[in-house]
């Protein structure tokens, strides 16, 4: 048994251990890992707070994309006013971050409205058509510039650290510390008392009522806390790639999300880091494969993409249908049947009700 | 007044096509309690069979054919071979898994056969009759008018005065009852899917020949209109759907003619948005389950 103080220390533990490890990481890696890593950490953020909304709450978002989009789009918006203000380095990130956390956590809180109200199917479609008038509501919007979207004002090492680290490595640093800002908070919700009451909501919404428990603020409150940690991760992935248009965040992109939750085991942070790194690495992997074989190049440029969605859409199948807790709970129950074989036996308190 | 006419003719023609996959939604609906996210893309999959059949023998209506048998052979092996394993406590696996289906099938029709367009001929001419200098309805916009109400007339029929549709209704509002006095409960949830997926591909295969070909994505846009036109008619109304395709179809079609055709997919959103916060499980929903 542990008491919540225990539960939140293990969580920030784990989170500063992991941010620490990853920015180690940095001076290992070479630039084009570290663009990579700075892609996971910012893909992790939107993982981390859809893993809590469909694994905790049971809402099945197809729309993630778009939240990363908003942050994408935010951060865009405010840090070229900043830009043209004069104001540099970190304080237009952090401007810009703000600006992130405000659009997204807007249309997460519109979106969590509707979800309160809405059941599985409704909800998903719902979103699924969002997803798809991304590109029309960016083309009507003459802020959001269309199809070719907008820049962001490219981010420099700041001259303190000029010579020590490239502009990937400082790229990868502002990633996995937004990242760990992003998920820590999701993490200590999960493990607190917000995150009781929302796997009671999703077990039964008739009885979390009774029990006293609003079911419609516990959906719209994972969808806010979702969506701002998406948008977060939207604004590092505008800062990587100086960028923000619709095409970027496409359906195919939100899929690739829910894949990464469902892949890595609903519900668990640590499945969503696991997904993170799949969904970025697995295609750049099969594409550099295909590529090394040598084929003609039409069949190449058929296989290409198409290949690594194929098998995304394969794991998703499988996963659901062999191993509904994902690769988390898979290798977690290996791990803690490894662990508790050669720990001491302890009396075990007779605990029904503590699953 | 020209202009709205022809609008309005236009979007009627393109709001049967979008009908006809609703209740193809529909029809699963009734017969398993789903929404079938994998619907397009399983039917887009029949729909290459009927372009490879109409390629072959150069006959349009062989390739209507093989749609129809090929979507049922798809809705077969989906159901037998793939829902069934899902576990059905809650709807989240099962979408989940259609999730999965579509990237699947996508990329495997995107490997086989390229990201290119195939254009498809159709059956009629498509140059619209003239009524009082006023263009209006092409053959084709009839064909496909009178295919989509025998397909709602057959249906009528077959869920409202057979045996076999009575027992798939049964079978679907309360299965353990129905097993009890000797429904196939398994079968009739079969020939749903069969007869859903058979649907959705002749939606598909009328609507290839107005755009601008087959290709692994032709049904996307298609399965949100239905969508939302599934939900705005009530899952369990083949009227409903009818209705609501109508409907969705003339909006699309003025939005496009008066506003732009960039505004279409946000006035499908807003219209969406709309009828789920006025009524969240659709206009002509019956309530499932008591709440507290």
């Amino acid at each position: 048994m542990t008491t919540p103080a225990q539960r939140r220390r293990a969580v920030l533990v784990r989170s500063a251990v992991c941010t620490l490890l990853a920015v180690g990481a940095t001076f290992v890696l070479d630039s084009y890992a570290n663009y990579q890593l700075a892609t996971i950490a910012a893909i992790f953020c939107a993982t981390a707070g859809l893993t809590l909304l469909v694994g905790l709450t049971g809402q099945l978002s197809l729309g993630h994309a778009v939240l990363m989009a908003a942050g994408g789009y935010g951060y865009a918006l405010t840090a070229a006013p900043l830009a043209d203000a004069g104001v540099e380095g970190v304080l237009r990130i952090l401007g810009g971050l703000l600006g992130a956390l405000l659009l997204a956590g807007a249309v997460g809180g519109l979106l969590g409205l509707a979800g309160a109200r809405l059941r599985g199917p409704y909800l998903a479609g719902l979103t699924l058509a969002l997803v798809i008038a991304l590109p029309a509501i960016s083309t009507q919007v003459p802020a959001l510039g269309g199809a070719q979207g907008v820049g962001v004002p490219f981010e420099g090492v700041p001259d303190a650290l000029g010579g020590v680290v490239s502009i990937e490595q400082w790229h990868a640093w502002v990633a996995v510390l937004v990242a760990a800002l992003a998920v820590t908070p999701l993490a200590l919700v999960r493990s607190g008392r917000s995150g009781l009451r929302m796997r009671a909501v999703h077990d039964d919404e008739t009885a979390a009522r009774l029990a006293g428990i609003s079911p419609a603020r516990v959906k719209t409150g994972a969808f806010v806390a979702g969506a701002l940690a998406a948008g977060l991760g939207g604004g590092v992935l505008a800062v990587v790639t100086q960028n923000v248009s619709p095409g970027a965040y496409d359906l195919a992109f939100s899929l690739l999300l829910l894949v990464a939750v469902v892949v890595g085991g609903l519900g668990s942070i640590g499945g969503a880091a696991v997904g993170a790194v799949l969904v970025v690495l697995l295609p750049w992997l099969i594409d550099t494969a295909v590529a090394a074989v040598g084929l003609p190049s039409e069949l190449e440029q058929r296989l290409s993409g198409n290949v690594a969605v194929l098998v995304f859409g394969a794991l998703l199948i499988a996963v659901t249908v062999v191993w509904p807790g994902g690769l988390s709970h898979a290798l977690g129950d290996r791990i803690r049947s490894l662990t508790t074989r050669f720990r001491p036996s302890r009396t075990v308190p007779q605990q029904l009700t503590e699953r | 007044m020209d202009r709205i006419a022809f609008l309005l003719a236009t979007g009627l023609a393109r709001g049967l096509v979008i009908a006809l996959f609703a209740l193809s939604l529909v029809i699963i609906w009734r017969a398993a309690r789903i929404v079938n996210f994998a619907q397009a893309a399983m039917a887009v999959v029949a729909v290459f069979v009927a372009f490879a059949v109409t390629a072959l023998t150069d006959s349009f209506w062989l390739g209507l054919v093989a749609a129809l048998v090929a979507g049922a052979v798809v809705g077969y092996a989906v159901e037998r071979w793939l829902i069934r394993l899902v576990p059905a406590r809650t709807p989240l696996p099962g979408m989940i898994v259609a999730i999965g289906l579509v990237m699947v099938l996508q990329a495997g029709i995107g490997i086989a056969f390229g990201p290119q367009h195939r254009p498809m001929a159709a059956p009629f001419s498509e140059q619209p009759f003239t009524v009082g200098g006023v263009p209006v309805l092409s053959p084709y916009d009839l064909f496909v008018l009178l295919v989509a109400l025998g397909v709602v007339g057959g249906l009528a029929l077959l869920f409202n005065g057979t045996t076999l549709g009575l027992q798939m209704r049964a079978s679907a509002m309360a299965p353990e009852v129905s097993r009890l006095l000797g429904v196939r409960v398994p079968r009739m949830v079969t020939l749903g899917w069969m007869l859903s997926a058979a649907v959705a591909s002749l939606a598909v295969l009328l609507l290839v020949p107005t755009e601008l070909g087959l290709n692994a994505h032709s049904g996307d846009v298609l399965f949100v209109h239905a969508f939302t036109v599934a939900v705005l008619g009530g899952l369990d109304s083949p009227v409903g759907a009818l209705v609501g395709g109508i409907v969705v179809g003339v909006l699309i079609s003025l939005v496009t003619g008066f506003l732009g055709a960039g505004l279409a997919p946000i006035a499908v959103l807003a219209l969406l948005t709309l009828v789920l916060l006025v009524r969240p499980g659709g206009i002509f929903a019956v309530k499932e389950a008591r709440t507290a």
